[in-house]
């Protein structure tokens, strides 16, 4: 998994609340056998005026204008900014995996669904919830200055703003240490790869039945 | 030391790991592949530059998303072909112990050639990319259905990250009646408790009208064991276990055979063992059940009427039958038996095993008649290769071919219409498989959740019949 440590990055404000699943991306994209390649879907249904199918050439379908991505002042925004419980719905992977293949490495809002919350951390994208007013001023101050940027600083656990304003925020810190060094569950297990050798050996005379 | 649940016995055999939150690594002996959950975890592996730990513990086949017929003419569907030949690549690029890809003599629904083909393995923890792996409980193994981050785990490093769940027990005792089945005790226990009773806990299976099912009638309680919230189902291990994987393909051979036999005996509660929830049904009881709802917990008996949400008190579970019964078309007061129905599905992890096809067939020889006229398709569909020719060669074919059936080939077809088998929108089906969910078996299907018996006998009189009164 990618670590996230300290990222400045274009902020983009998308001002609405519940943001599900099937909006971040479309059932239709489902069946796709990747986990890569879902960032020209990302939000499809707002993003497009058509209505997009797996296969088609995303550069070539018209854009609409009024849909926030859209806007030439937020092209290569990495912050996304959000309103209260962003991603309900499902608990398919496939929403973080179409924002961070956007090229978004952090979500601020007031609140996100559960199981959203934690695929993020699992796939390097990084959740981050301020209050409500705080969010309020994020939103104000990015649509006041074109090429508004924040910087995300981990282990300090702040948020800079440009005016060298910094806000506290929270996270677990397991969860803040697996993102640090970029361990995902997997990497994490296999720290234990010798404890998991060991009983692989110990059951393999045991039970050589269930072996080979 | 008090006593252990089987459930406590299979946790405490595979704890790799624990964290002190009580959060465990948990060894997996068997993981079972199929193509619509695996292509983004295999991705994930190569992109991470990660090999599969143990190539040897993965059983894998194609069957969601395969045609159950013309297999000549291969797969139509891009998409879907797409999706078995992304399977067919992963495989032949990082190994397994076997992979039964589309067409082969032993391809099957995952859940059917797992145990068939003896790579389902009493003590076993079993996992797949699929909620109904609950299945292989029946063998006395701890079985999780799993999602795509951790098919692409267990790959990784053989283990899953688990919490251990509550113990329930739900004891079955007396006889069953004459056409009652395995399928109507799975219904009747959902019936009871309801889809989320089993939330949070391990269920284990018992009583004497347990023990006195086949391994595929127990395959089919602990196949819906997901239906009644539980993560896991599974059966005590005695005879009938061993008596069924002797001979099988990947089952141990020999002396090794009876040694491992002697482990599995042991695989059973502690007669002191406590559970922290008990259910209690009598067998005596059971009905024929069908459902009437788009969630299995809406079940009747063929006795019943389709319920009247007038009488409902509770306003949120009276809303829940409105909606259903608009989704549904069906009047409230409505006796089942009057019921009409269009498509009829044999088929699916739950009922198409040998066992199920051949109570089907019994039911339609025994009736003597054709499919009735305002039958659309009447389809029976095999759980495997293997469960194919068998029937076969005892003429199960012939019989359901000349009342009318299509005998087609072997996939999870009808039970969730990733193929071409499907309900148009208003189509109503008596289906043999688990899940009567809204659109499950095509956009604007009405399912209705029977036994094999049932459905059969569905088919020949064009409604539900009492399938007991054929004794
Ligand atoms: S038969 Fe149905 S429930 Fe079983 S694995 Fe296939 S799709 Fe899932």
């Amino acid at each position: 998994m990618k670590s996230f440590v300290v990222h400045t990055g274009l902020v983009a404000p998308l001002d609405r609340a519940n943001v599900d699943t099937d909006a971040i991306i479309p059932k239709q994209f489902l069946k796709s056998i990747k986990r890569s390649g879902f960032g020209p879907n990302l939000f499809d249904a707002w993003r497009y005026l058509d209505k997009g199918e797996p296969g088609m050439d995303n550069t070539r379908r018209p854009l609409n204008p009024d849909f926030v991505l859209n806007a030439e002042r937020y092209r290569g925004a990495s912050v996304l900014l959000a309103r209260k419980n962003f991603g309900c719905g499902s608990s398919r992977e496939h929403a973080p995996w179409a924002l961070d293949d956007y090229g978004f490495r952090c979500v601020i809002a007031p609140s996100f669904a559960d199981i959203f919350f934690a695929n993020c951390f699992k796939n390097g994208l990084l959740p981050l919830v301020l209050t409500e007013s705080k969010m309020d001023r994020l939103f104000a101050e990015a649509a006041a200055f074109p090429g508004y940027r924040l910087t995300i600083d981990l282990p300090r656990q702040r948020v800079v703003k440009p005016d060298g304003e910094e806000w506290e925020f929270d996270v677990d810190p397991f969860r803040k240490d697996c993102l640090l060094n970029g361990w995902d569950d997997i990497g994490l297990t296999l720290r234990h790869a010798d404890k998991i050798r060991a009983f692989e050996m110990a059951r393999r005379a045991e039970q050589p039945w269930l072996f080979g | 030391m008090t006593g252990r649940t089987l459930y406590d016995k299979l946790w405490d055999s595979h704890v790799v790991h624990a964290e002190e939150d009580g959060t465990a690594l948990i060894y997996i002996d068997r993981h079972l592949v199929h193509e619509v959950t695996s292509p983004q975890a295999y991705e994930g592996l190569r992109l991470a530059g990660r090999k599969p730990w143990r190539t040897d513990s993965i059983v894998a086949t194609a069957d969601h998303n395969t045609p159950t017929r013309d297999w000549a003419q291969g797969i139509a569907d891009p998409v879907s072909r797409m999706q078995v030949e992304t399977l067919d690549a992963n495989i032949a690029a990082s190994g397994a112990k076997a992979y039964f890809p589309f067409r082969d003599t032993r391809q099957g629904i995952v859940h059917v050639i797992g145990p068939e083909n003896g790579a389902t393995l009493p003590g076993m923890t079993v996992v797949c990319g699929d909620s109904h792996t609950s299945t292989h409980g029946a063998f006395a193994c701890l079985s999780t259905g799993i999602g795509t981050s951790e098919v692409e785990h267990v790959m990784a490093t053989q283990c899953l990250l688990q919490n251990k769940t509550k113990n329930m027990l739900v004891r079955v005792d007396g006889q069953l009646p004459f056409g009652c089945t395995a399928k109507d005790i799975a219904l009747a226990v959902i019936g009871k408790i309801g889809t989320a009773g089993g939330t949070g806990h391990a269920i284990e299976f018992g009583g004497s009208t347990i023990r006195a099912l086949s391994m595929e009638g127990r395959m089919t309680v602990c196949n819906m064991a997901i239906e009644a919230g539980a993560r896991a189902g599974m059966v005590a291990a005695d005879e009938t276990t061993v008596a069924y994987l002797r001979g099988r393909p990947f089952a141990p051979k020999g002396e090794m055979f009876e040694r491992a036999a002697a482990y599995w005996r042991t695989l059973v509660s502690d007669p002191d063992a406590k559970f922290d929830r008990v259910v209690e049904l009598n067998a005596g009881e059971i009905k024929p059940q069908v459902t009437w709802g788009t969630s299995p917990e809406m079940v009747t008996t063929i006795e019943g009427r389709v319920p009247d949400p007038d009488k409902e008190r509770d306003p949120a579970r009276r809303e829940g039958i409105e909606r259903a019964l608009v989704y549904m078309g069906l009047t409230p007061d409505t006796a089942i038996k009057d019921i009409r129905i269009d498509k009829v599905f044999i088929g699916s992890c739950t009922n198409s095993r040998i066992e199920d096809l051949r109570a089907a067939a019994w039911v339609v020889q025994r009736l003597g008649k054709r499919v009735a006229p305002g039958i659309k398709v009447a389809m029976v569909v095999p759980g495997s290769g293997l469960v194919k020719r068998q029937a076969e060669s005892e003429g199960l074919d012939k019989v359901f071919v000349a009342a009318g059936f299509e005998w087609r080939e072997p996939g999870c077809s009808m039970c969730l219409a990733m193929n071409d088998d499907r309900l148009e929108p208003g189509e109503r089906c008596a289906s043999t498989s688990n899940r009567n969910f809204e659109g499950r078996q095509g956009t604007g299907g009405r399912t209705h959740l029977v036994s094999p018996a049932m459905a059969a006998a569905a088919a020949i009189e064009g409604h539900f019949v009492d399938v007991r009164q054929l004794a």
